[in-house]
């Protein structure tokens, strides 16, 4: 029998982990000789304080949900994809390609297509990782990292030999053509009335972004597939001796990782910079994997945990903007979220199952 | 290529193996008594900047070389609290403790120095020199000798030779004396070391905290005798070619010597294309060679050439009681 109540597994644990996190961050403000509560205050009117801040937060939150999920899909299947970071750029390999090479007739299929082939390339750089773990047991993680490393160089390379326009000396792609450029939230808010910052760039991917979180948390729990996947990451034996199969399903949930890793770049490269720039992912792979751990990989608290990394990351950088502390802050933030809700889980969660169950005696 | 080129090129290979060879060995002990530690990085890192740091304040190295050590420490003591003590997952503290560092050292960085996120420049005592070693100028007039033990084995920091000095040691330690032959069978089995009434987690923090002292000695490498001075980042992945390295080498001590050499290698070839272009007739994209170590990776990994097995107990947590 679970100690604690399901509700404090789910919302008192990550948020006691967030707090101390907090609290942490406070200390380190203070250190470098800063207010923190004037820093906070920065933050909220510089992230939320107009459709301007808000633009880039949904921006940013819009990465960190595609690499969050993809984490949390391989979480379920009790596979760490350390590897978002490679699988996004990769995507923005597959996102270029698309755009510069088809002639497409409108946005909206340009979008489709950008979207298939972003998350084909990702999960093509998925797949390798994944098939050596399912057959070689090769570790994933160890792999994945190397992944990550390979395929910066195989970016740089293509964009540096291959890919730069002529006469160029700035290591990108050209930009995509007129007809490719996504409609920005400024462009979808304004025939509602509604008036929505113009240099934001929130786009609609931010609404592809929303549905698949659906359509994750529909494969996860409404799917044989997504049982199969989750069973397995439970507990490997009982899923081999309930016929399924360890490769099939390492490589699917790779598979479907990587392909939402890779679906980042539609947000990033198609949406905002609108050409392949070298390093276009920025670490939004590894901020997926703070953002899994604090959505306890559950679609609905990755969309949460996204929206909340989006709103430091756009925080943080009105922050450096501002005041003398540098944007790296958001890095430590980052990295102690990480620790809390990761690593030392135990540590917060150890003195709670004593308390519950402190309490559960004295009602007996 | 004449014999000069050549022998300048193994040198620089020795320069750039140094960090790597002591991150590997970091890791070795780490992951032979079943800690996995990808947060090699994020240590060497931190150690690069505080001594760095202190060096520059203080004006000595060897002041900063303690602070780097002792920073590496800390974050290796918060790897093995995490992992020890709290059983909680070893990779995502890694992960963790990598972009600590990373953050950390710019925010520091900033605070203290107002210089984007480096430490001013180090000169004279705040710096490791070169040591000459006897005999190198009148030994350099010999043919082939000379200019090997002028050129390579002579010129090199402290450091170097500590590194390449670990290698024996490290041997010794785990196969030669009770605590090493205890420290690997505490990454097989711990079950059975504790039944032996050794303590598993005295063992393993024991462990941690050699491996943060290594790592502490590459960072400082990097900062106070490779480069003068920190630089944001400058760990450039280093920690994980090592970890890369510490695979290829199968956790062993010898192998960790000869891989990271070769690694090395790579980097200073990536320097010299001219060098590959005269060897091979061909021109290669430096950034492909620099993803060479980690496709030998994949490659060893895959098991295509000799298997790779990490310790049995690797990466999981010890529960006295089930």
């Amino acid at each position: 029998m679970d100690v604690m109540p399901k509700w404090a597994e789910v919302i008192l644990v990550p948020l006691i982990s967030l707090v101390l996190a907090a609290v942490l961050s406070a200390i380190v403000i203070l250190a470098i000789g800063e207010d923190p509560v004037e820093a906070v205050n920065l933050m909220v009117t510089g992230a939320l304080g107009s459709t301007y801040g808000w633009g880039y937060t949904l921006y940013y939150a819009t990465n960190f949900l595609f690499t969050g999920l993809a984490v949390s899909v391989a979480f379920h299947a009790g596979l760490f994809n350390i590897g978002g970071e490679g699988q996004a750029m990769l995507g923005g390999l597959g996102v270029a390609l698309a755009c510069l090479f088809i002639p497409w007739p409108h946005w909206t299929l340009a979008l489709l297509g950008a979207s298939v082939a972003a998350a084909l390339f990702g999960a093509a750089w998925a797949a390798i990782p994944a098939f050596l773990q399912a057959k070689r047991g090769s570790h994933i993680v160890i792999t994945t990292i190397m992944f990550n490393f390979i395929g910066a160089a195989v970016l740089n390379y293509v964009l540096v030999n291959l890919m730069r326009p002529p006469g160029s000396m700035d290591p990108a792609t050209a930009r995509f053509p007129e007809v490719t450029h996504l409609p920005t939230l400024h462009d979808i808010l304004l025939p509602l009335g509604i008036s929505f910052s113009r240099s934001a760039p929130a786009n609609v991917t931010f609404v592809i972004a929303l549905l698949a979180c659906v359509l994750v948390w529909f494969l996860l729990w409404r799917t044989w597939l997504g049982y199969e996947i989750r069973s397995y990451g439970k507990s490997e034996p009982g899923a081999k001796y309930a016929g399924i199969s360890p490769v099939v399903i390492t490589m699917i949930a790779m598979l479907i990782s990587g392909a939402l890793a890779g679906l980042m770049a539609i947000n990033n490269v198609m949406g905002e910079a609108e050409r392949l720039v070298l390093n276009a992912v920025e670490g939004a792979g590894f901020i997926g994997i703070a953002v899994a751990l604090m959505g306890r990989s559950h679609p609905f608290g990755v969309l949460l945990a996204a929206i909340l990394f989006g709103f430091l990351y756009q925080g943080g950088a009105e922050l450096a903007l501002w005041t003398s502390i540098p944007r790296e802050l958001i890095v430590v933030i980052q990295a102690l979220v990480i620790l809390f809700t990761g690593a030392l889980d135990n540590m917060v969660r150890m003195p709670l199952e004593r308390l519950f169950l402190m309490l559960r005696r004295r009602e007996a | 290529m004449d014999f000069l080129t050549f022998v300048q090129l193994l040198d620089s290979t020795v320069r750039l193996a140094t960090p790597l060879l002591l991150a590997c060995l970091a890791g070795l002990f780490s992951e032979r008594a079943g800690i996995f530690d990808i947060g090699l990085e994020g240590k060497m890192l931190a150690a690069a900047f505080f001594s760095a740091a202190i060096a520059a304040l203080s004006g000595s190295v060897w002041l900063g070389l303690l602070a780097g050590i002792a920073s590496s420490m800390v974050f290796s003591l918060l790897h093995g609290v995490a992992s020890i003590t709290f059983r909680g997952n070893q990779l995502i503290s890694g992960v963790a403790i990598n972009f600590l560092a990373a953050g950390l050292t710019v925010l520091i960085a900033q605070d203290w120095f107002s210089q984007g996120g480096r430490t001013p420049s180090l000169m004279g005592g705040a710096r490791f020199e070169p040591i000459t070693l006897p005999f190198a100028e009148s030994l350099g007039a010999i043919p082939i000798f000379g200019p090997i033990y002028r050129e390579l084995i002579s010129g090199h920091s402290i450091l170097v030779y500590v590194a390449f000095a670990m290698v024996p040691l490290t041997w010794w330690i785990l196969f030669r004396t009770r605590f090493g032959l205890r420290l690997r069978a505490v990454g097989e089995n711990p079950a059975a070391v504790d039944t032996a009434g050794v303590s598993v987690v005295g063992l393993r923090y024991a462990a941690v905290i050699i491996c943060g002292v290594l790592c502490g000695l590459a960072g400082a490498y990097l900062s106070t005798a490779l480069q003068a001075g920190f630089v944001k980042d400058m760990s450039a992945g280093r920690g994980f070619i090592a970890l890369a390295a510490l695979i290829f080498a199968k956790w062993r001590p010898w192998y960790a010597l000869y891989a990271t050499l070769l690694f090395g290698l790579f980097g200073a070839l990536e320097t010299r294309p001219d060098v590959i272009e005269a060897l091979f007739g061909i021109r290669v994209q430096g950034a492909l060679l620099g993803a060479l170590p980690y496709v030998m990776t994949v490659i060893i990994l895959a098991g295509f050439v000799g298997k790779a097995i990490p310790p049995r107990a690797g990466g999981e947590p010890y529960v006295k009681e089930r």
